[in-house]
C-alpha cells in the first residue's frame, strides 16, 4: 500500500477545475475521510456535505473515479486506482461549490412524480392492517428501502439525455406508493408516471440498480410501472 | 415518449418479432439459391398471403422505426417538440408509403 | 452542467447493459436507414422482372455479401436485443439480463456467420 493516495477534488462551480491533494493513505479509510482530511488539513474552504457517515442519511454522494457512490460507505482500498482518487460533485445536477451538487431538481422531480403517501383514511379511522405476505406489500418492500442520496440519478443517461425525465429514484418511489394499499393517490401518481419524461422513458440500461448502494432495482419497479399504466391505458384510465 | 407511442412501439415490436423471424428463415432459404428476380416474384406475385405478409411488415416497421427514431432525437440531438414530430410523421409516412410500393411492385 | 465537468461522470458507462442498450439503438437506427434503400430496390419490380434482377446480379459480389451479412446481424441483434426489453418490460422482474443480452448477441453472431457461410 502506498503512503500517500493523489487526490483531484473539484473546486468552484460549472467552470471550475480539479486542484490536487496528497493525502496519507490509511487502513480503513473511507472516501469521505480523505475529503475531511484535505478540509482539516490542506484547505478550510473545501465545501462538501455529509451527515450521518453511516450510510443512513445519503447526503454524501460524490462522483469518484467516473462514478457516482456514497462516499461514508466507500473504502479507498476498493477505488483506489494507480494511487489516485477524483473526486467531483454528482453528475447530472446543477454544482453548487466544489464537492456539493444542488439536489433541488432531484427532489422537484421526486413531487413531480407525487413520491408522497396520499392518505385514504383520516385519524378517526382505525389503523389498517397490511399482511407482510401480501403480494402488494412484497412489492412495496422491495423498493422501500431508497435514502434519496440521487447516486441513480446521477449515473442515469436518460436523465442526462432528457431534461424532463423523472429519473429512478422518483419513479421508484412512485412504485412503492403504487402498491401502498392504504394509498389513494394513485390515479394522479399513474397520470404523472405516464406523461412525456415519466416511466416510458427509461431505456432499462439498469445503470441505477448497477450503481444503488442500498442494493435496490429501480429498473424492476419502473418495469411495474410501465405495466401498470399500460394496463390502466387499456382500460381507459389515463 | 408519452404513454401512447410507447404502447404503439412495442406492439408493433411484439407483431414484428415472429415476422422478422420468418424474415430471416426467407433469407437464409432463398440466398442458398442465388436470388433471383424470378425466384422471389414466383412466390410472391398474386399471392394475398405474402402481401398480407410484407404489407403488414411495412406498416409495423414504418411506426416503430418512426417512433424510435424520435425518441433517439429527442435525447440526441436539440431537436423539441413539434420538430420531433414532424421528424416522426416525416420518415414514418415516407417510410410506409416506399415499403407499401415495394411491397405493391412484388405482389401486384 | 459544462462539458468540463461532465467529461470524468462517464464512468457508469462501462457496463454489459448501458453497452447492450447502446447496440439495441444503433442497429435500430442503422435499419432505418437501410429499409428506405431495402423497398427503393424491391420497387425495382414495378419495372420489370429484368431491373430488378440486373439489381439482384450486383448484389452478387462479394462485398455486398459481406455488407448483407451486416445487416442480417442487425436485424438479429435488434430482434433478440429487443425480445429482452419486452420481456423486462411485459414480464416479472429476472436477474441476470447480463448473461441474457450476451446470449442474444452471440445468437446474433452464429445467425450472421451462418448467412456468411452459405453466401459464398
Amino acid at each position: 500500500m502506498a503512503d500517500m493516495i493523489e487526490v483531484l477534488l473539484w473546486r468552484g462551480k460549472e467552470d471550475g477545475r480539479y486542484q490536487t491533494f496528497q493525502v496519507p493513505q490509511r487502513e480503513n479509510q473511507t472516501v469521505l475521510d480523505v475529503v475531511s482530511w484535505v478540509q482539516r488539513n490542506a484547505d478550510p474552504t473545501l465545501s462538501y456535505r455529509f451527515a450521518c457517515r453511516v450510510g443512513v442519511c445519503g447526503s454524501c454522494a460524490m462522483t469518484v473515479n467516473g462514478r457516482p457512490r456514497w462516499t461514508c460507505r466507500t473504502h479507498t482500498s476498493r477505488v483506489v486506482e494507480n494511487g489516485r482518487l477524483k473526486i467531483g460533485p454528482l453528475a447530472n445536477l446543477p454544482v453548487i461549490k466544489d464537492l456539493a451538487a444542488d439536489l433541488q431538481p432531484f427532489f422537484e422531480k421526486w413531487q413531480q412524480a407525487k413520491g408522497v403517501f396520499a392518505p385514504s383514511k383520516t385519524r378517526a379511522d382505525p389503523v389498517e392492517t397490511i399482511s407482510p405476505a401480501s403480494a402488494p406489500r412484497i412489492a412495496a418492500d422491495a423498493a422501500i428501502e431508497c435514502i434519496n442520496c440521487a447516486v441513480c440519478f446521477a449515473a442515469c443517461d436518460t436523465v442526462r439525455w432528457n431534461e424532463d425525465y423523472l429519473g429512478p429514484a422518483a419513479l421508484n418511489r412512485a412504485w412503492t406508493l403504487v402498491n401502498d394499499v392504504r394509498d389513494a393517490g394513485n390515479r394522479e401518481r399513474l397520470a404523472a408516471v405516464a406523461a412525456d419524461g415519466g416511466c416510458h422513458a427509461c431505456h432499462s440500461h439498469q445503470s441505477c440498480q448497477e450503481h444503488c448502494p442500498n442494493k435496490l432495482n429501480p429498473t424492476a419497479s419502473i418495469a411495474g410501472l410501465k405495466r401498470r399504466t399500460m394496463q390502466a391505458y387499456i382500460r381507459g384510465e389515463l | 415518449m408519452n404513454i401512447r407511442l410507447y404502447v404503439l412501439q412495442r406492439a408493433t415490436a411484439a407483431i414484428m418479432a415472429p415476422l422478422v423471424l420468418a424474415h430471416i428463415v426467407i433469407i437464409f432459404y432463398a440466398t442458398s439459391r442465388g436470388l433471383s428476380a424470378a425466384e422471389i416474384l414466383g412466390r410472391t406475385k398474386g399471392s394475398i398471403g405474402w402481401g398480407l405478409f410484407y404489407g403488414l411488415f411495412v406498416l409495423a416497421a414504418a411506426t416503430h422505426g418512426a417512433i424510435g427514431l424520435r425518441a433517439i432525437a429527442s435525447e440526441w440531438t436539440p431537436l423539441r417538440g413539434h420538430a420531433l414530430d414532424a421528424l416522426m410523421w416525416g420518415f414514418g409516412v415516407a417510410l410506409a408509403a416506399l415499403g407499401l410500393r415495394a411491397v405493391s411492385a412484388v405482389v401486384l | 452542467m459544462s462539458p468540463r465537468a461532465r467529461q470524468h461522470t462517464a464512468g457508469h458507462r462501462r457496463n454489459a447493459l448501458w453497452m447492450a442498450a447502446m447496440v439495441h439503438r444503433l442497429s435500430g437506427l442503422a435499419l432505418a436507414c437501410f429499409l428506405p434503400l431495402h423497398f427503393l430496390a424491391l420497387g425495382l419490380a414495378i419495372d420489370g422482372e429484368a431491373r430488378l434482377d440486373g439489381f439482384l446480379k450486383w448484389t452478387a459480389n462479394p462485398l455486398v455479401k459481406l455488407a448483407e451479412t451486416g445487416l442480417v446481424f442487425l436485424l438479429a441483434v435488434h430482434m433478440l436485443g429487443g425480445i429482452r426489453v419486452l420481456l423486462i418490460e411485459n414480464m416479472p422482474w429476472r436477474d441476470g439480463q447480463k448473461n441474457i443480452a450476451f446470449a442474444a448477441l452471440a445468437l446474433a453472431c452464429v445467425a450472421a456467420f451462418a448467412f456468411l457461410l452459405r453466401a459464398v
